[in-house]
């Protein structure tokens, strides 16, 4: 029978299934953070148990690191206590780690495929939402909580049950000026926040096949917006081409004889899903999201919704709150937004790509004066070189922008950069939820170019006009 | 984990779709090394008016009094009634945490995360699902009658009204397993590692660039 590639990847790691379909499911990368840690940590020392294969994780700390300059240390004790917590429990259990100052260091889910610790046909666990990003690479991805991280470091294994099968597909190619995020977004209007709840989502289709790593890095990456644990992209030139030469990565024969089966990692002709989504790419255009759910969105062309022509009691009242809590006025032009700052960062778009694209947008440019602040977070401290070397932080910094150390940031404001109540920020995140930003901060998800472009014009503009 | 049987208890009602991890337990709280203490910072911003902060007395905090907890008819409760997609978001396991050290021990909802929901039953918190309709109803049977509660059999799956209607719901029926017998699941997992052990042998030959 012909198999997709979530049947492929689930197959190939039973351990053994019950006859009610409860399974254990075999875990070949372990990405481990310091906020959702140190209590798995603490229930394998209570219960006397060594992790099964230390091999097999990699530890990081992301959260709470600051990207300023990080020679003072971290000022915030508890931020502080957290990643010692995660530096001791990896020393003594003897897990890699990239510490603070470690080049290497960064968001998890940045790290993970440029180091080729992310491979094509694995299973990646990682205490963390956004671990669906490694999908992208053809592999099965998805984030845990703090007893399955226990469970993994215990056992290597994780008790699950099959998921369904829904593939997206985005065909036909998309207009100019228009990003993996915008993609992303349209997706999650389109389906909701609810609707992979229950599914592995693979994303296929044209404008998918013509998306880069890092795009197919964020659109994976938002699968947890969309409800679904996972999402998968099928390994093709483009996925190996990125894999090959990263540190990780196998080499020699072992390369040869990992890029054959590698290359099995697709659906098959003929296989079944339990639902099919299809987007015409043409018709996406970029988008910005008004509420507090990223299914609040809408193209930037479009208006904020009025809640009163919405039929349903409980959405309507919902999108009554999101605009009150988010200061805006029923039928306002999208165009007309202003935002206070604007953030570029965070394991949806903070690789190189994103920073390349956004500086393309700022090149010669300046930010608004109704801009208070503009930050650049790099995905991780090898990106942050990156750029550096290819002159990218010389145009942030023209422009305006701050210049920072890696980290998560102001995606969710663990570390000292948050938003102040009130505050409006075009932000290159994943999360508009109230208060993810901080207490009171206001979010609207964009893309990378989307959100450059606004920091010049100090409103939301249409980025394919830049282009003219 | 504690066993978890059946319950009365009585149900508050949180009448708002995809109610997210970060509303349940905000960010400045995940900065604890700790598993327990989370229960009153449970709902923080909108619980309270003040700004709240790991090792804050909250016994001094400001109370949002629109907010549904803060209503004494609701003081108590351990079920809360819940709308569709409750606990998307974060995968953080803090939220069951803070909802279960605040008192809850079930929630009834349309329909759940699926990070979520799995985190709850490996807590001590059921996640029951009813269809929207009787979701809707109960809602309307909650606001109608103070110090309203309900039984949930967990072995029958059943939610029991005080009019006596039994309404069936659903729950992942390993998680059931685990909430009823108060399993240590890494210890019932542990039982197969002669399993774990060959498949990771023949994994090693299959796929050797995993392993170096």
């Amino acid at each position: 029978m012909p198999k997709t590639l979530y049947d492929k990847l689930w197959e190939s790691h039973l351990v053994r299934c019950d006859a009610d379909g409860t399974c254990l499911l075999y875990i070949d990368r372990h990405l481990v953070h310091e906020v959702t840690s140190p209590q798995a940590f603490e229930g394998l020392r209570l219960a006397g148990r060594k992790p099964w294969r230390v091999d097999a994780a990699l530890g990081v700390p992301d959260h709470n690191v600051p990207t300023t300059d990080r020679g003072k240390g971290i000022g915030d004790p508890l931020s502080r206590l957290q990643v010692e917590t995660l530096d001791a429990n990896c020393a003594e259990f003897g897990i890699t780690e990239f510490a603070m100052n470690d080049v290497r260091q960064g968001i998890v889910h940045i790290i993970g495929p440029e180091q080729g610790v992310t491979l094509p046909g694995t299973t990646v666990v990682c205490g963390d939402s956004h671990t669906s990003t490694h999908g992208a690479l053809g592999a099965l991805a998805f984030g845990i909580g703090t007893s399955e991280v226990e469970h993994v470091l215990a056992t290597q294994c994780l008790v699950q049950k099959k998921a369904r099968n829904m593939l997206v597909s985005v065909d036909g190619q998309t207009g100019s000026g228009i990003a993996a995020k915008d993609i992303m977004l349209a997706i999650i209007g389109a389906i909701g926040t609810a609707g992979g709840t229950g599914y592995v989502i693979e994303y296929g289709g044209e404008a998918i096949r013509a998306l880069s790593m890092e795009g197919r890095m964020t659109i994976c990456n938002m699968s947890i917006e969309a409800g679904a644990r996972a999402g998968m992209v099928a390994v093709d030139g483009t996925t190996i081409d990125y894999v090959q030469g990263r540190p990780f990565a196998p080499r020699g024969a072992e390369w040869e004889q990992a890029v054959r089966f590698w290359q099995t990692l697709h659906s098959d002709e003929g296989a079944v899903y339990d639902r099919v989504v299809r987007l015409d790419a043409a018709t996406i255009r970029p988008q910005v999201t008004w509420g507090t759910s990223p299914e609040m969105v809408a193209p930037i062309d479009g208006r904020v919704p009025d809640p009163a022509r919405e039929e349903d009691p409980v959405k309507r009242e919902g999108m009554q709150r999101a605009l009150a809590y988010m200061g805006l006025a029923p039928g306002t032009p999208i165009s007309e937004i202003r935002p206070d700052t604007i953030f570029l960062g965070s394991c949806t778009n903070g690789r190189i790509e994103d920073l390349r694209a956004a500086a393309a947008v700022l090149n010669g440019h300046k930010i608004a004066a109704g801009i208070k602040r503009a930050l650049v977070v790099p995905g991780s401290g090898l990106v942050k070189r990156q750029a550096e070397e290819e002159g990218l932080d010389r145009i942030f910094k023209a422009a305006g922008f701050e210049w920072r150390e890696p980290g998560c940031s102001m995606c969710l404001g663990m570390n000292e950069d948050r938003l102040d109540p009130q505050e409006r920020c075009a932000s290159t995140s994943n999360r508009n939820f109230e208060g993810r930003q901080g207490p009171g901060g206001r979010t609207h998800l964009v893309s990378p170019t989307m959100a450059a472009a606004a920091a010049i014009a100090g409103h939301f503009v249409d980025v394919r006009q830049w282009e003219n | 984990m504690q066993e978890f049987r059946t319950l009365t208890g009585l149900v508050a009602p949180l009448d708002r779709s995809n109610v997210d991890t970060d509303a349940i337990i905000p960010k400045q709280f995940l900065k604890s090394i700790q598993r327990s203490g989370f229960g009153p910072f449970l709902f923080d911003e909108w619980r309270y008016l003040d700004h709240g902060e790991i090792g804050m007395d909250c016994s001094r905090r400001p109370l949002n009094p629109d907010f549904v907890l803060n209503q004494g008819r609701y003081h108590g409760a351990q079920i809360l009634l819940a709308r569709d997609n409750f606990g998307c978001g974060s995968s953080r396991e803090h939220a069951p945490w803070a909802l279960f050290d605040f008192g809850f021990r079930a929630i009834i909802a349309p329909s759940f995360a699926d990070i979520f929901a799995n985190n709850c039953t490996k807590n001590g918190i059921v996640p029951a699902c009813l269809p929207g309709e009787t979701v809707d109803r109960l809602f309307g049977e909650v606001a109608a009658s103070s110090g309203y509660r309900v039984t949930i059999d967990l072995e029958r799956q059943q939610v029991i009204t005080p009019g006596g209607e039994s309404l069936k719901f659903e729950i992942d029926p390993f998680g059931r397993n685990c909430l009823l017998q108060g399993i240590d699941e890494v210890g019932l997992t542990l039982q197969h590692a002669d399993e774990i052990r060959a498949f990771e042998a023949r994994r090693r030959q299959e796929e050797p660039w995993l392993f170096s």
